[in-house]
């Protein structure tokens, strides 16, 4: 089945959010934080006001009424505190975006600046453990005697990783246009990965009523999670319109989206393993140091998939946070699985390699029963099948495990391999479908982010009504639709789907229109340990001139229950693994430690793999019968790709040179620095 | 955004009558749109030349002359030089993407402006940007800045891939300004940033590329090499032009050009000089690869390039020789 909005896409109908033609809209610019930290002293915007089509500046001087919930990275201009290098300070609103550009120029910020510290060590004074870890986990776990364990090892590895500060990139830049009409109502076209809690949360920081909030996304052009919250141009669309009296459209620049749409966390991350002399684990203990802002807690779960991934009868994680002068990291793709794996999926490589056990052997021996953690059972569990197919398919039974021996002119070989999990989770979700003229509407508040979650949610009711997929019509993108979760946490589409499902069978019943709502049939979820797995293989080829790591192969072989669309599949895996390439040998911003905030705020600096950069790309999967699911039978698919990409490739690049490099990116100057 | 006035030049002589104080020359606008978006250029006034009748590539006797215009694509795609100065050809499609290639010009391309984070950020102090404000790269991120004939004042890399090629030709580089016509032997065009970064070359106001000229391609065998993390669409870490003549295993004649180590491309005469009338060998190519880099100024994290000159350097000789 082809994308149903493939068409509007290519001839450009597609409407983004600062795409919609609206009478009468003006333009606000922000102007952004010259301090890591300190106090704004005195805002002028005497100049920018006498300026040609200014209507208004926005700032701390004269704090834009917000609710008293405000807080965080949205509660805007209602402090002279400054946390970070790049917050909004201030912002100008006038009739044109140049204009509104110069405004902001114009704008003198005064500040009493403070000494800043920017830099995560592991350690630093100020590192403590949170209570919780994203979204609620908790953020120590032990089971059994780490130490003992240790102890009791014929082998073990304690080797630390680090990961640098990672940023989403979505295509699309953050933009918002902002709408109230005289009943006090707003209508936000927003970049949002959810539009029933863009709207809450818009509504719960302006203090508005959320029957008085309409959020509309019809089309977002990637997000990888720095959508999923509400961003502040939302909020600043809103009060700007209202400070103009007249709608307001923002677009932020890429340099921009880097200050203030979200990050990843840098990590450091410390594995301590132990494997007995039948290559079976005797303990494993990971704790990840990472950071979050002053403004707000975020504790990526990092160490959480250790939880779930190895039988071992001595297991602890633990997250320990400190609070810098920093923007607030938040979501990106596979948030926690995507570097608590690398360095787990590294550790048991560096340790099958000190054992002298084949690393797919290794994993196998030390499958778990049930969930290492919890003790509950899987839903289902197939990591061991998805490394023996890998294997078969990736040639690994030719593979000399002994590393830095094969060398092809100045190119060193090797090849790698890691797992990958991500959770299999639902949320509540709301659906409607209605019969009209013979053909069915279903609506949602569902997003689709460039997914094709309106493809792949047009299959399910097609399927459930037992209908041709075109007489389905899908309606998505829209907070005034039947509530509905993010697309995030891989659970788009099992939340709706299971929604959507639920109210075709409800239409069936009575002819002409269903509903639905998930909330007690998800809270059965409970019962068992959801997770999809993969292996990934890869093979590199590192330059003993230059240095340069390039990736040959990349084969990623999946168990995450039923595909409902192959061709959507295939590439949200390519593309989940593209963006772990990018990870492991490129992607980097760098935090400046003089002036605090970050560097390499674009595209040309911050580099995400090209074409060439993955001549062979591929991405399979097992049938995976899991009952236990969802309607569906499907396990989300939009997060597992990024994970374990980076350590095969890390691992391979040990294969190929006999050298661990342990902070990422794996880059020509790292290379350079080793001895062949 | 600043406003400017925007006025299309009808020939060269026009260009440079039209050119006011505060005004930038316009080509494919590849660089200069980037810059002026990001506040670091803020023209008065642009002169566009990019549809000048500067477009052609030309036979002259045994040397080729390109316009200034020519697009870098259609250079690149010339059979001139495809079949002639085929490293040039090598370096222009090792720059950039289809896109920007097909946009940039060649006067562009010598004229791009470093890629220093600090340099392309308005908020932050740059001595090449804004004269004294100081230079954090130093002690910053100066990962991809330079090791060779740097200054107290800027570390700054020039990032182009064409320009080391026509260092390693002898290219000369044809210029009309307010003070007539001159001819700049390259890698003349460029300078080191000493204490003056703000000036990358040794134009002077208003003065306009119109062309750069090769010379007869050097005997020999020769190749354009860049190092990069990302294997398209990225600046180099480092890149090398060379071109080696060896006659009964006696190096006659040695042309090696260096990219991404300096403010400048680097024409590496000293290694040059140990070569020539020497052995054409790993070992003396060791030894000349040694005594370039010995006026190497590294710094913390830019230390790489060293080893990677001297890898660069060494293996190139050894591919050109065998």
């Amino acid at each position: 089945m082809n994308r149903v909005e493939g068409r509007v896409k290519v001839t450009g109908l597609a409407t983004y959010a600062a795409e919609y033609p609206v009478e009468g809209v003006t333009y606000a610019y922000p102007v952004q934080s010259r301090v890591a930290k300190g106090r704004v002293r005195r805002v002028d915007a005497s100049a920018a006001l006498a300026m040609p089509g200014v209507l208004a500046v926005l700032s701390c001087e004269d704090p834009p009424r917000l609710a008293t919930e405000a807080e965080g990275e949205l509660a805007l201009f209602q402090s002279r505190d400054v946390a970070y290098r790049g917050q909004l300070v201030a912002a100008a609103v006038a009739d044109t975006y140049e204009n509104a550009r110069a405004a902001a120029d114009a704008i003198v910020v005064e500040y009493d600046q403070d000494v800043h510290d920017v830099s995560l060590r592991a350690d630093h004074p100020g590192l403590y453990r949170p209570e919780v870890v994203n979204p609620a986990f908790p953020s120590d776990t032990e089971k059994g005697d780490i130490e003992a364990g240790l102890d009791a090892a014929e082998t073990t590895v304690d080797v630390t990783y680090t990961t640098p500060v990672l940023h989403n990139n979505p295509m699309e830049p953050h933009a918002a246009l902002a709408l109230w009409d005289e009943e006090g109502r707003l209508l936000v076209y927003d970049t949002a990965q959810g539009t029933s809690s863009s709207r809450d949360m818009i509504a719960s920081t302006l203090g508005l009523p959320k029957e008085h909030v309409r959020v509309v996304s019809r089309h977002v052009g990637g997000g990888f999670g720095s959508k999923g919250t509400t961003r502040p141009q939302a909020v600043l669309a809103a009060l700007a319109a209202r400070a103009a009296g007249r709608p307001v459209k923002i677009a932020l620049t890429r340099q921009q989206m880097f200050d203030v749409t979200g990050y990843r966390t840098p990590t450091i991350q410390r594995l301590r393993l132990g494997v007995d002399s039948d290559g079976r684990l005797t303990a494993l203990d990971h704790t990840a140091y990472e950071q979050s802002s002053t403004l707000e807690e975020f504790a990526e779960q990092t160490a959480v998939p250790a939880r779930v991934m190895y039988a071992t009868p001595a297991l602890r994680t633990a997250h320990r946070l400190v609070r810098l002068d920093v923007a607030t990291p938040s979501w990106m793709r596979a948030p926690g699985e995507c570097p608590g794996m690398y360095a787990l999926e590294s550790a048991m490589d560096e340790l099958a390699f000190a054992a002298g056990i084949d690393p797919i052997e290794l994993r196998v021996r030390n499958e778990p029963e049930t969930a290492p953690d919890s003790g509950l059972p899987f839903s289902s569990r197939n990591l061991v099948a998805c490394l023996r197919e890998g294997a078969r398919r990736f040639g690994w039974d030719r593979r000399d495990p002994a590393p830095g021996i094969v060398r092809e002119g100045e190119w060193m070989v090797g090849t790698g391999v890691a797992a990958s999990t991500y959770p299999a989770v639902r949320r509540p979700s709301r659906a409607r479908v209605t019969m009209r003229e013979g053909d069915f509407l279903v609506q949602v508040a569902a997003a689709d982010i460039g997914t094709g979650s309106r493809t792949a949610l047009t299959a399910i009711a097609a399927g459930a009504l037992g209908v041709a997929p075109d007489r389905v019509h899908v309606e998505l993108g829209d907070s005034d639709l039947p509530e509905a979760p993010v697309a995030g946490g891989s659970m788009g589409t099992a939340s709706w789907g299971s929604a959507v499902v639920r109210a075709c069978e409800a239409l069936k019943v009575n002819g002409t229109e269903g509903v639905a709502d998930t909330t007690d049939e998800v809270k059965q979820d409970a019962r068992l340990a959801r997770h999809a797995f993969g292996a990934q293989f890869a093979e590199v080829r590192v330059n003993a001139v230059t240095g340069e790591v390039r990736l040959s192969r990349l084969l990623g072989v999946f168990a995450a229950g039923r595909i409902v669309d192959p061709v959507l599949a295939r590439s949200q895996f390519i593309g989940g693994m593209t963006m772990g390439a990018g990870m492991a040998l490129m992607e980097e911003t760098l935090t400046d430690e003089e002036f605090g905030g970050f560097l390499r705020r674009d595209l040309a600096q911050y580099h995400v793999p090209a074409c060439a950069d993955l001549p062979d790309v591929e991405a399979v999967w097992l049938d995976e019968d899991d009952g236990e699911l969802n309607p569906m039978g499907s396990k989300g698919i939009g997060e597992i790709g990024i994970v374990g990409t980076a350590a095969a490739i890390g691992n391979a690049v040990h294969h190929a040179t006999g050298h661990r490099v342990r902070d990422l990116p794996i880059t020509p100057p790292k290379i350079l620095a080793l001895r062949f | 955004m600043k406003t400017f006035e925007y006025a299309r030049a009808e020939s060269p002589a026009d260009a440079v009558r039209k050119f006011a104080p505060g005004a930038m020359y316009l080509g494919g606008g590849t660089n200069l749109v980037d810059l002026m978006r990001l506040g670091v250029a803020r023209p008065d006034h642009l002169v566009d030349v990019s549809r000048l009748p500067l477009d052609a590539v030309e036979e002259a006797g045994d040397r080729v002359r390109i316009g200034a215009a020519v697009r870098n694509s259609d250079l690149a795609a010339h059979p001139l030089i495809r079949s002639r100065y085929p490293m040039l050809a090598r370096a222009l499609l090792a720059g950039a993407s289809g896109q920007v290639r097909n946009m940039a010009t060649v006067a562009g391309n010598l004229l791009q402006r470093t890629r220093c984070a600090y340099f392309q950020d308005v908020t932050r102090p740059c001595n090449k940007r804004e004269p004294g404000s100081g230079c954090p790269a130093i002690e910053g991120d100066h990962t991809n800045l330079a090791i060779l004939g740097a200054s107290h004042a800027c570390v700054a890399t020039h990032p182009s891939d064409m320009a080391v090629a026509l260092a390693a030709l002898d290219a000369e580089v044809h210029v009309t300004g307010p003070g007539g016509d001159k001819i700049i032997p390259m890698p003349g065009l460029h300078r080191l940033p000493g204490d003056a970064p703000e000036r990358d070359t040794v134009l002077d106001p208003g003065d306009l590329i119109t062309g750069v000229e090769l010379p007869a391609p050097p005997p020999g065998a020769s190749l354009y090499r860049k190092v990069r993390e990302r294997a398209s669409f990225a600046f180099a870490l480092a890149s090398i032009a060379a071109v080696l003549d060896v006659r009964d295993g006696t190096v006659a004649g040695c042309r090696i050009a260096l990219g991404s180590l300096a403010h400048a491309p680097w024409r590496a005469e000293r290694a040059e000089q140990v070569l020539v009338g020497g052995p054409a060998t790993g070992e003396a190519f060791l030894t000349a690869a040694e005594a370039e880099l010995e006026q190497a100024r590294a710094l913390p994290r830019n230390a790489f390039k060293v080893p990677l000159a001297r890898n660069l350097i060494v293996r190139a000789l050894e591919e050109l020789a065998s």
